[in-house]
């Protein structure tokens, strides 16, 4: 069919949609509003410069479109906006800031970095460790390279190479991000005491970091601490990263996914009524409005419904993990839910990953399913409370 | 570079939280020359390109987006172009409403494409929003005498083709076989008309009475060689009527119809005509080809291929016949001799076609409504 671009599964998808009569995925019946002083739209308030920063943003740009060092720095600043945001669409404007250069096999390095993070943010890991490594070549001492790789490693579960990556920052004396770098990899691999002291330290040296480095690092000591079944500490540091920077999606996800466990379910309503612009929120939202009856509900279920629809229409696959989580859940599909935990798996390999694919494989009464999975927990020693409480329904059933 | 190293601990995790990209619904429909497009854009991205928040307090009023319905539609409009044959077709903007979908409010832009003249194919060249973001996509579906196409246009997919072609004409084709199959099936007075001729097939005239036939060969050529009258004469009278050359008044064509109808049961009755009745079948199918014309214009001729309308029509209409002849003659051929069908199924058959249409005759020739 004409027109479909990408990968054979995204193929397939576009066209099945296509087949089962997908139409306009959102959007009801077009109208004329009443009056003209209805608001239609809010626009989002910019960290830091005023809502005239954008378009300054794009004005510098579009008098010298091809000044590398004007481009790079619109474009950094985009990313930044986008990673407070989390929204894609700055990820876009930064990519068409780099259009110049963003074919190119050998881009100047700053390029190559930024590239790399557009990339990893659309989960196209291959293409950006690529950009990683060429990097590196150029200057072994980059720390943002030895960084990024050590993420995407640690989101593959490759835990050897994100250690080495964690190596070179030691060896640079780059002392919060080694410790930072360190203390996660051994969190997810059997060492998670440690992993919380690394982190810890990390902490003790964190006077120069900046707001959103020191609100992951709490983050982080967080989630070490959920896992290791330690809730009051685990609270502490969520709401010590909250204290920090209320809005942040990824603070707010781990925190939602910590209280919905520990049925608080009201809370998560309380912290996220006003967040549904962004899906993975959404979803934890809606979890949340379930468990407590709650009326918007059914709202939110539709809603989500739409957004995944789209996201897909759209031949994107970076919600899979989330989409799982809403047909299992939330839409009591579990064969569909693990078919999609199965192709999430397949790109991202973290304990929330390995949990949905777990409950998924559980609750379609498919053991096997789970065994990658399960063999990953087996061979990292990964110690998460929750996820061994699975694996043993699981094993019980094999 | 301060800025980028503001950035390191960002991508501490990778982004699974997100918001919905920025994505522009573009749909068409397209009938005859006339292409219709409606374009949902989301007035966040619109803003971002070309400002929609004139008092800059972060929200968007209907006041502030019917303001920019001129500049929304000259930078929309100039990010789509659409050609055929390498001619570019000319756009119209429409009425401007708005939508909201689940990220928020969109304009709907409607506007209708006019080219110059019909092809098989229209290339679509979309590129808004992508110097600007470059993970922009436009989701585009296009509806065609009932298909369906879908694609995205990306930065780097601008170009789709939308075809107007092979499968369509295959489905027009086949869309008026299926009307020319239909007629036949519920022209009742076709169907009366065609057993009228057909009932005494297997019959035989001599000495004032009506036997059977002696074997099938002389059943067979008979409904053949009516059958074959039949449909050449009315489809020289449906070509001739369709282009235009003839043209008769409906009443005057369906009265006639009835008439011959009457006619035919008639002489079953009271035979006059006994042998050739194949002319009677070609000079009464003139007058049935006249009615099929009317019904085929009335469904509305496509402009680029009506020869081609006008066979698949035909083709209906003779393989709807052949379906009832089919039927007719086994069944009749082996009740020939039986009382049954001499009184009841032919002279009886034959009654009751009269009287029906008697009735249809005084029905159309004095415009009532007595059925």
């Amino acid at each position: 069919m004409q027109g479909l671009r990408g990968r054979p599964i995204r193929k397939g998808l576009a066209i099945l949609l296509a087949v089962i009569g997908f139409t306009r995925p959102l959007g009801a019946t077009p109208f004329i509003p009443e009056r003209d002083a209805d608001i239609l739209e809010r626009l989002p308030t910019m960290l830091g410069g005023g809502s005239g920063e954008l378009r300054q943003l794009r004005d510098q740009l579009a008098r010298a479109p091809t000044d590398a060092a004007r481009a790079v720095a619109v474009a950094g600043r985009y990313i930044e906006l986008g990673q407070g945001q989390s929204d894609p669409r700055y990820y876009g404007y930064a990519q068409a800031a780099l259009a110049p250069w963003w074919g190119l096999s050998d881009p100047p390095a700053e390029v190559l970095f930024l590239r790399a993070a557009i990339r990893q943010s659309r989960h196209e890991f291959d293409p950006a460790l690529q950009d990683l490594s060429r990097l590196l070549e150029k200057d072994p001492r980059d720390p943002r390279a030895w960084l990024m790789q050590a993420v995407i490693f640690i989101v593959r579960a490759d835990y050897q190479a994100a250690r080495q990556a964690c190596e070179a920052l030691a060896r640079l004396r780059r002392a919060f991000l080694a410790f930072s770098c360190m203390g996660s990899v051994a969190s997810l691999v059997g060492q998670a005491r440690g992993g919380y002291d690394l982190l810890q330290l990390a902490e003790a040296q964190s006077q120069n970091a900046t707001l959103g480095e020191r609100v992951r690092l709490e983050t982080l000591l967080g989630k070490t601490a959920e896992r290791l079944g330690d809730w009051g500490r685990a609270e502490g540091h969520f709401q010590e990263a909250q204290r920090l920077s209320p809005h942040d999606a990824y603070l707010l996800g781990a925190y939602a996914d910590f209280l919905l466990d520990q049925g608080r379910a009201a809370e998560v309503v309380a912290l996220l009524r006003e967040e549904t612009r962004v899906d993975g929120l959404l979803l934890r939202l809606t979890l949340a409005e379930r468990e407590i009856g709650a009326p918007g509900k059914d709202a939110h279920i539709e809603d989500l419904r739409a957004r995944f629809a789209a996201s897909r229409q759209r031949g994107d696959n970076l919600h899979q993990g989330d989409e799982a989580r809403f047909l299992l859940h939330l839409l009591d599909q579990p064969k569909a839910a693990l078919t999609l935990a199965q192709a999430n798996w397949a790109v991202q390999r973290e304990p929330r990953d390995a949990r949905i694919l777990l409950e998924a494989a559980l609750a379609s009464a498919q053991p096997e399913a789970a065994r990658p999975a399960l063999e990953m927990l087996e061979r990292t020693k990964l110690e998460d409370t929750a996820l061994r409480r699975l694996a043993n329904e699981l094993q019980a059933k094999r | 570079m301060p800025i980028l190293a503001l950035l390191i601990a960002w991508f501490w995790s990778t982004p699974a939280m997100a918001h919905k990209p920025s994505d522009s619904y573009l749909s068409f429909t397209v009938r005859d020359q006339v292409v219709s497009g409606q374009w949902d854009i989301a007035l966040r991205d619109l803003d971002y390109a070309i400002g929609l928040d004139a008092d800059g307090d972060g929200a968007i009023t209907w006041g502030e987006l019917k303001g920019r319905h001129d500049a929304i539609v000259a930078y929309a409009l100039g990010h789509l172009r659409v050609s055929s044959g390498g001619q570019p077709c000319a756009t119209h903007a429409e009425e401007q409403l708005v939508d909201r979908h689940t990220d928020g409010t969109y304009t709907v832009l409607r506007f209708s494409v006019r080219c110059a003249a019909r092809v098989p194919r229209l290339v679509l060249h979309y590129d808004l929003f992508f110097d600007l973001d470059a993970q922009h996509r436009g989701l585009w579906r296009a509806e065609y005498e009932g298909q369906t196409q879908i694609g995205i246009f990306a930065t780097d997919h601008r170009e789709h083709t939308l075809a107007l072609d092979a499968p369509s004409r295959l489905a027009e084709f086949l869309d008026y076989g299926r009307e020319g199959v239909w007629h036949i099936w519920i022209g009742y007075d076709h169907i009366l008309f065609l057993l009228s001729l057909l009932l005494p097939a297997v019959l035989w005239r001599s000495g004032g009475h009506w036997v059977p036939v002696p074997g099938f060969r002389p059943a067979l050529t008979e409904v053949v060689k009516v059958v074959t009258a039949f449909t050449l004469a009315h489809s020289v009278t449906l070509s001739l009527a369709v282009l235009k050359v003839i043209a008769l008044p409906a009443r005057l064509v369906e009265s006639a119809i009835a008439a011959s109808v009457l006619l035919a049961a008639l002489n079953n009755l009271y035979p006059l005509v006994t042998a050739r009745r194949w002319l009677v079948a070609f000079g009464f199918g003139l007058v049935h080809g006249l009615g099929f014309a009317s019904v085929l214009l009335d469904l509305g001729l496509p402009r680029g291929s009506l020869a081609l309308a006008l066979l698949a029509f035909n083709l209906g209409v003779e393989g709807g016949q052949l379906a009832i002849v089919t039927a007719f003659l086994p069944l009749a051929y082996g009740a020939r001799h039986t009382v049954l069908y001499a009184r009841m199924v032919f002279q009886g058959g034959s009654l009751a076609i009269l009287v029906l249409a008697a009735l249809w005759l005084v029905e159309r020739g004095l415009d009532l409504k007595l059925l």
